[in-house]
């Protein structure tokens, strides 16, 4: 699986990286260095800075792009790990509850709201937010960029808003996956016949329903990681927060072509470990699919 | 399978059976079909909500310019950062124009581009769908490869891509979210596709030697149109999201334009002064017609899908 997904992706990564800016032979050695090596950034900075230079000539920053997105990746990586602690353990037990009471006023209420809610942009709900959490209450902080060397209490303080918008935008998908799953399981035969052999509510719920129903969430919520990306990009500006989102933000509009480049390369390799890391716990979680492998 | 894709099966394998010459079987079977999807969309109370919200919009788009009391171009920088009061409804931007003028008068630019967009995306995925779903094999390899490339990176980063290549305006918003969205689109398509290449009706019309174009767009397009129009108003919402952020960018709609995302993203940074009118009163507009939106798309799913 690992090779299989090593294969297919970055060479595509590459192709779509490149696409708009290079010709054939850039994206060529682009794939190369991606099926060859797992790159790094400085050998990946000597190899783009050679290129661009030539026919460009406006490598903005002497910095290598490394140092600029590496302080950027752990900060987004902070954001976006603090949004998913909230957001994955919510929408599981909202879309659980739905499917447990289907056809009631409280599923339609956490289905409908839920898509509503992810269907309003971030930057909708960060303006929501601070309006009401920062300038109505004066509860948090109108910026997600903590003061330096700030405590984690504090670090938390400011960057809870901008995850709770990234919370509002990602509910929607996976409340929806763990509603159809749990729906599903709970009209499975295994069910019935746990709920016929006069096992508790609990028990059948616990052991039977939910380990099938969250399966398919498993999936949903790593192809969200990209979504989560470029949310991040929007969030990232609007509460001025020092991520790879605003780092992207300024190298597009500043066409810093290297960083944007590195950039969206590194957004690319996220996604494709986040999917792998999918795959391997849904094997994990699945013995049918483990035993199929296997094969 | 698709759970989402199944397309209405009664439709379906009665045209198969009923009337293998297709080219009447549209006829009374289709019709009866569409009124009883009609009659279940009236009914359904999230679509109504949804439309009564998106039609508001609509005839503000239309009509906007006619209806509302100042020019939302014209700038008066000595009445800027106004609050509300009874001269202008939503205070004034910080150029001095009439929040309530752009806010309605902003619906045109979202409305144009989301739908085109949207359009563009069902028309190109479509046609992907019924190619990939119904050849397998080679064919099918090949494109769903280049699928997964376009699905491998977020709509918002491609968007900021695109826009830095080739400069932002109307038409590079619409081509990018069209274009953008289509593999998705492919995707329901094609696993609806998938479960119609194989019924009866579909061997019927190969045995007639009819030729494969006919084939997928005569036979199994209309029997698939259900998710088809399901995915359409779904997409629309996303791509209203999509338009609306890259706008909030800057990568979107150019300035002056009084679009929505842009509206917000010109006047955020005053939001801590206490400034909130030209911030809210957008993002109100923009959080109406997306919610309204999905309401239909609720609507519609659950009248086609059963």
């Amino acid at each position: 699986m690992i090779f299989f997904a090593a294969q297919v992706l970055p060479g595509d990564v590459a192709r779509r990286i490149l696409g708009p800016f290079a010709d054939q032979a850039s994206v060529d050695a682009l794939s190369r260095r991606l099926g060859t090596d797992r790159s790094l950034f400085a050998q990946y900075w000597d190899w783009i800075s050679s290129f661009v230079t030539g026919d460009l000539g406006e490598s903005i920053r002497n910095r290598p792009v490394s140092d600029v997105l590496g302080n950027a990746i752990v900060a987004s990586g902070k954001l976006a790990l603090l949004a998913f602690l909230i957001v994955v353990p919510l929408a599981i037990v909202g879309g659980v509850v739905a499917a447990m009471n289907e056809g009631s006023f409280r599923d339609r209420l956490i289905s409908v709201g839920g898509l509503s809610a992810t269907a309003i942009p971030e930057f909708v709900w960060a303006v929501f937010f601070i309006l009401i959490f920062a300038l109505g209450l004066g509860l948090f902080p109108t910026t997600a960029q903590p003061p330096g060397g700030a405590g984690i209490f504090t670090q938390l303080e400011y960057l809870l808003l901008p995850a709770l918008c990234l919370v509002c935008v990602l509910f929607g998908y996976i409340a929806r996956m763990a509603r159809a799953g749990t729906i599903e399981a709970l009209e499975a035969d295994y069910t019935r016949t746990a709920i016929l052999k006069g096992m508790p509510r609990r028990t059948v719920i616990g052991r039977h329903v939910l380990r099938n129903s969250l399966l398919p969430t498993i999936a949903v919520v790593a192809t969200q990681a990209g979504y989560l990306i470029g949310g991040l990009v929007i969030i990232e500006v609007i509460f001025n927060y020092q991520g790879l989102g605003q780092a992207l933000f300024r190298a597009a509009t500043g066409k810093d072509i290297p960083v944007l480049q590195s950039g969206v390369l590194l957004i690319g390799i996220v996604y494709l470990v986040a999917t792998l890391i999918a795959d391997m716990l849904y094997s994990v979680l699945n013995p049918r699919v483990r035993l199929g492998a296997a094969e | 399978m698709s759970a989402p894709g199944q397309p209405a099966p009664a439709g379906a394998t009665e045209i198969g059976t009923a009337s293998p010459a297709a080219v009447g079987a549209r006829g009374d079977d289709g019709r009866t079909a569409t009124q009883e999807r009609l009659a279940l969309l009236k009914r359904s109370k999230s679509f109504i909500v949804g439309a009564i919200i998106v039609g508001f919009w609509a005839l503000c788009a239309i009509f906007g310019e006619l209806v509302v009391p100042k020019d939302p171009l014209a700038s008066d920088p000595i009445n800027d950062l106004i609050a509300p009061s009874a001269d202008n409804w939503l205070g004034t931007d910080k150029l001095g124009r009439d929040v309530f003028a752009r806010v309605i008068v902003g619906a045109r630019d979202i409305l144009i581009v989301a739908p085109l967009a949207t359009i563009l995306a069902t028309v190109v995925g479509t046609a992907l769908g019924l190619v990939t779903g119904y050849f397998r094999g080679t064919v099918d390899d090949v494109l769903s490869r280049i699928i997964e490339a376009f699905l491998a990176l977020p709509v918002i980063i491609m968007g900021l891509l695109v826009a830095v290549a080739l400069g932002p305006s109307k038409i590079t918003l619409i081509l990018t979210i069209g274009i953008l969205f289509a593999p998705i689109i492919s995707r329901t398509v094609r696993a609806a596709v998938l479960t119609e290449r194989e019924l009866e009706y579909v061997s019927a019309a190969r045995l007639r030697n009819e030729r494969t174009p006919y084939i997928l767009f005569g036979e199994i397009l209309p029997n698939v149109m259900g998710p088809i129009i399901v995915e359409f108003t779904v997409r629309l919402g996303y791509a209203i999201f999509t338009a609306a952020g890259l706008s909030f960018l800057g990568f979107g709609i150019p300035p002056p334009a009084p679009d929505w995302g842009l509206q917000v993203s010109e006047h955020y940074g005053l939001i801590s002064g206490g400034f909130w009118w030209p911030v809210l009163f957008p993002s109100l507009a923009i959080a109406t017609l997306v919610v309204g939106v999905n309401l239909i798309a609720d609507g519609v799913a659950s009248a086609f899908e059963r």
